[in-house]
């Protein structure tokens, strides 16, 4: 099982702005294995939901990616013809969204959405489709699935909504999810069940990019965590490690924040400063500007990810020993 | 209000031009008789519907008289019909509309369905009618084009009172016991000004064009005065052997409702990003 | 059901505005028609006929009584009645208005949305250009262009006079040009919008075709709010017509309502203009109940 299922290799995208071109995703790589859930972490605007995207072609003009590739079992997908290109999304890689309210069409029935899928990638009539979509619904736990089949987005609550947006994304049986921030709109109790859902899902075969800013999920789903900083990946590590020893400054501080808050302290701890706008980065590290271990060397310097043996970190602190 | 204008210049350069269009066409019809050699009614039997040339710019009408002139002289009664009146329905309708809406009640039902009555006509029809029981005539186009106009004012109005009648600072200001007079004035209705602004700004073209649409069919001002719009009807008859007679005011009216919609669409944009963009 | 309870007050007050309106012109209309001839006897005579003599109450609901039978009067300078006039000319209105909003929708519909896909390109700025010499034209300077081009000029087409179908074919344009102009902005800003929201990279994610997001998704959500707009088109049109079928020579409502006024003749102006106006409430009222239908939202809400 531990074959790759995507590989991103250097991947870069870029906006034009007022202020000059800025690279949200900067010379990315991750890989997620056969039958993994893999985390990617870090707070917002630091190129995790983009970086999806990329993956989904979902970038929205006038942002492109203009660097690096995308490996979908071996096959790099900026090679593809556009058509099938599009034609893998939804059969073989599929994406939910954060908010499953925006993400649904207010004026169609939920069925209906849900239909689309098999009848694109599967050529199924209107009554199998129909069929099957009630079916899904029943396995992705939304009661009483045929009435639900009828009902319109508003008619519905936010997790049986989500629950929706899975099994249009399941139906095909992709071989990979990428879940952007799933249960972020979501209440804890109803997060839970989303979650648990998400796991059998892991075991009926499907790998999953889990993208979140929330460590607690990450920690319960994950086995492989990738942390991301300002556009670059600044971590890689084993979940357990990770959480045990993380080797980056800014995981660190990012542990000590959640941390904090369940011991018995008087001060929350948060990390010093600010995320550089992209348009105005240092030219070292992206980090040194709140780094309590920053050096010259670290501000002058980008450092690159290195193994550090099972794990990777991009950090000069690990020379120093 | 004076940082949107500078948003707006800086942001769309068409409303700027727009905005000097505007002005210099109000510029243009006030020194009317420096701009040109010719009088008003000065006429030339000898050259009478000739075209476009270099004495006559735009041609000359069908008693002689030099088309740029008379348009020039039109621009004065089509402008001032146009931002005048507006700005009269403007004023009666955003009174009407805030004490509509901050009183509610029967006041508020009889001030809208008196607005529902002006608003369910076809707006031609209404004209028409109004100047059939006032007469015909300059003064009578004025009231006519005020009268049309203060139903949608008084609905916006009363629509952005409604929202800000539960804003905090004017519950504070009822609480601390300010008279319902001078809420409305201190707090409300400057807080409506930026709409109204960039309504009055798109209601002006419909005037010109109501304006010009009575004068046409012979119910609005009438001769010896000149609108653009009388000018267009005259031209009429000699549509087809002298175009220019009618086309040359036309124009002059398209110019004038493209530069008050250019603007008043500049103006919202520049007013909007507080409320609306994503 | 309370719309509609609300829509026939509106009509009863704008007929009695209407009637007021029309009845505070001082002097006797009988006198005004007959003109400087005619004797005391004859004018006294015929008022009573009329039963101008009557206080203003009791006309009004004369009035009232005859319009929901359908006699609106007779016509002062026609001779006939009121009502067969105007079904004649309603009909040719109808089809004028039909043929306008056609071309509006069309080829409006069509420029916003072409406009809407490409935007911020070449495209999208001429599309846009054409919608603002839509909006900014007067009808009569448009009739008078399509005249000129393709009757004077081409001698395409019939610019006077209802022969057949192809006499509505410019005076339909002509009306409808300040619709398409208005249409097309507006479904270019919605439409543009529309396909920024999330859903929208939903049915990308899916995997649909760009056409097939534009068409099954993207286009319902669009079609909301222009059909508020329908309402307020019908009002623009029926004023419009009155331009245009007086340039064009169609026998319509809006050209009975200008020969009307010119003939000084309150039955008819009276019968036309309120006919007019229940057309707009009752279309109004027609596109409210439309909006309900499409848009689910607004259905009763069904809470989990």
């Amino acid at each position: 099982m531990d074959e790759k299922l995507l590989e991103i290799e250097d991947l870069c995208v870029e906006f034009p702005t007022e202020k000059g071109k800025i690279r949200p995703v900067d010379r990315v790589s991750l890989e997620i294995r056969k039958g993994t859930i893999t985390g990617l972490v870090g707070e917002s605007g630091c190129g995790k939901s983009m970086t999806a995207r990329a993956v989904m072609n979902l970038i929205k003009k006038p942002g492109k990616m203009t660097g690096g590739r995308i490996l979908l079992e071996g096959r790099d997908l900026g090679q593809m013809g556009a058509k099938e290109r599009r034609l893998l999304q939804g059969r073989e890689i599929s994406m939910i969204f954060q908010d499953p309210m925006s993400s649904l069409n207010p004026v169609m029935k939920a069925g209906k959405q849900v239909d689309e899928v098999i009848r694109l990638h599967e050529g199924a009539d209107a009554g199998e489709a129909r069929r099957r979509t009630i079916e899904m619904f029943a396995a992705v736990g939304i009661p009483d699935p045929e009435r639900r089949y009828d009902a319109y987005p508003h008619e519905l609550s936010g997790g049986l909504r989500q629950r929706v947006m899975i099994a249009m994304a399941m139906i095909c049986k992709p071989k990979l999810l990428i879940a952007d921030e799933p249960t972020t709109a979501l209440d804890v109790t109803v997060e839970a069940q989303i979650l648990e859902l998400m796991e059998k899902l892991r075991e009926g075969g499907t790998s999953i990019l889990l993208i979140s800013h929330n460590l607690g999920v990450i920690a319960r789903m994950c086995e492989d965590v990738y942390v991301m900083y300002a556009g670059k990946v600044v971590e890689h590590a084993e979940v357990g490690a990770l959480f045990a020893e993380p080797a980056h400054p800014y995981t660190k501080g990012l542990l000590r924040a959640v941390t904090s808050l369940r011991e018995e302290t008087a001060m929350l701890e948060t990390i010093p400063g600010n995320v550089p706008q992209l348009y105005d980065l240092p030219p070292g590290c992206r980090f040194s500007n709140r780094c309590a271990f920053a050096t010259e060397r670290c501000r002058a310097d980008e450092p690159a990810l290195r193994d550090l043996g099972g794990r990777e970190c991009a950090c000069f602190l690990e020379d120093r020993g | 209000m004076k940082d949107a204008l500078r948003r707006m210049i800086r942001a769309n350069k068409l409303s700027l031009v727009s905005l000097i269009v505007i002005f210099l066409l109000i510029l243009f019809s006030i020194l009317a008789p420096w701009l040109t050699p010719y009088g008003e009614a000065d006429m030339d039997l000898m050259h009478r519907l000739s075209p476009p040339s270099a004495e006559h710019l735009l041609g000359t009408d069908e008693a002689g008289r030099d088309v740029l002139t008379r348009l020039l002289y039109g621009s004065r009664v089509s402008l001032m019909v146009g931002i005048v009146p507006t700005l009269l329905s403007m004023v009666i309708g955003a009174v009407l509309g805030v004490t509509a809406g901050y009183l509610g009640g029967a006041v508020d039902s009889i001030i809208m369905r008196l607005a529902d009555i002006v608003l369910a006509f076809p707006s031609m029809l209404l004209a028409m009618v109004i100047m059939y029981t006032l007469g015909d005539g300059l003064f009578n186009v004025f009231l006519t084009l005020t009268l049309m106009n203060w139903g949608t004012v008084a609905r916006i109005a009363r629509a952005e009172t409604l929202k800000l009648k539960t804003i905090d600072y004017v519950e504070a200001a009822r609480s601390i016991g300010m008279s319902k007079g001078r809420i409305i004035m201190r707090h409300i209705l400057p807080n409506c000004i930026p709409t109204l602004i960039v309504l009055f700004t798109l209601n002006v073209p419909s005037a010109i064009l109501t304006e010009s649409a009575l004068s046409f069919l012979g119910l609005g001002i009438q001769p010896p005065s000149a609108s653009w719009g009388l000018m267009v009807n005259t031209g009429r008859q000699y549509l087809f052997n002298a175009p220019w007679l009618s086309f040359a005011p036309s124009g002059a009216i398209m110019l004038a409702v493209l530069s008050f919609n250019f603007l008043g669409d500049g103006l919202r944009d520049a007013i909007d990003p507080r409320l609306r963009r994503r | 059901m309370k719309r509609l309870l609300q829509a026939v007050l509106v009509l009863l007050l704008v007929s009695l505005a209407l009637f007021v309106m029309l009845r505070i012109v001082p002097g006797n209309p009988v006198a005004v028609l007959m003109g400087e001839h005619a004797n005391e006897a004859t004018i006294e005579r015929l008022t009573a006929e009329l039963g101008l003599d009557q206080p203003i109450h009791v006309q009004f609901f004369r009035y009232l009584g005859g319009a929901i039978r359908g006699d609106f009067g007779t016509s002062y300078s026609l001779g006939k009645p009121v009502s067969q006039l105007m079904g004649a000319a309603f009909v040719n209105t109808l089809l004028l208005a039909l043929a306008a909003a056609l071309f509006a929708w069309i080829v409006g519909g069509l420029c916003g949305l072409l406009a809407a896909i490409r935007k911020n390109s070449i495209p999208d700025r001429l599309f846009m250009g054409f919608s603002l010499l839509g909006i900014s034209m007067p009808v009569f300077m448009v009739a008078m262009i399509l005249q000129y081009v393709f009757g004077y000029w081409l001698h395409w087409l019939p610019i006077s006079g209802v022969s057949d179908w192809r006499s509505f074919i410019l005076p339909a344009i002509a009306l409808g040009w300040n619709s398409a102009g208005s249409i097309a902005r507006l479904v270019r800003s919605t439409l543009a919008d529309t396909l920024e929201d999330d859903y929208i990279d939903t049915a990308r994610a899916k995997g649909l075709s760009e056409t097939a997001v534009i068409w099954r998704h993207a286009l319902r959500n669009t079609m909301l709010p222009t059909v508020t707009m329908m309402a307020l088109q019908l009002s623009g049109l029926l004023s419009g017509a009155v331009i245009t079928e007086t340039i064009f020579s169609i026998n319509g409502i809006g050209r009975l309502a200008v020969q009307a006024i010119n003939g000084r003749d309150i039955p008819l102006l009276q019968g036309t203009v309120l006919f007019a106006t229940a057309l707009v409430i009752f279309g109004n009222l027609i596109a409210d109940l439309l909006y309900k239908v499409l848009d689910p939202r607004t259905r009763r809400e069904v809470k989990e």
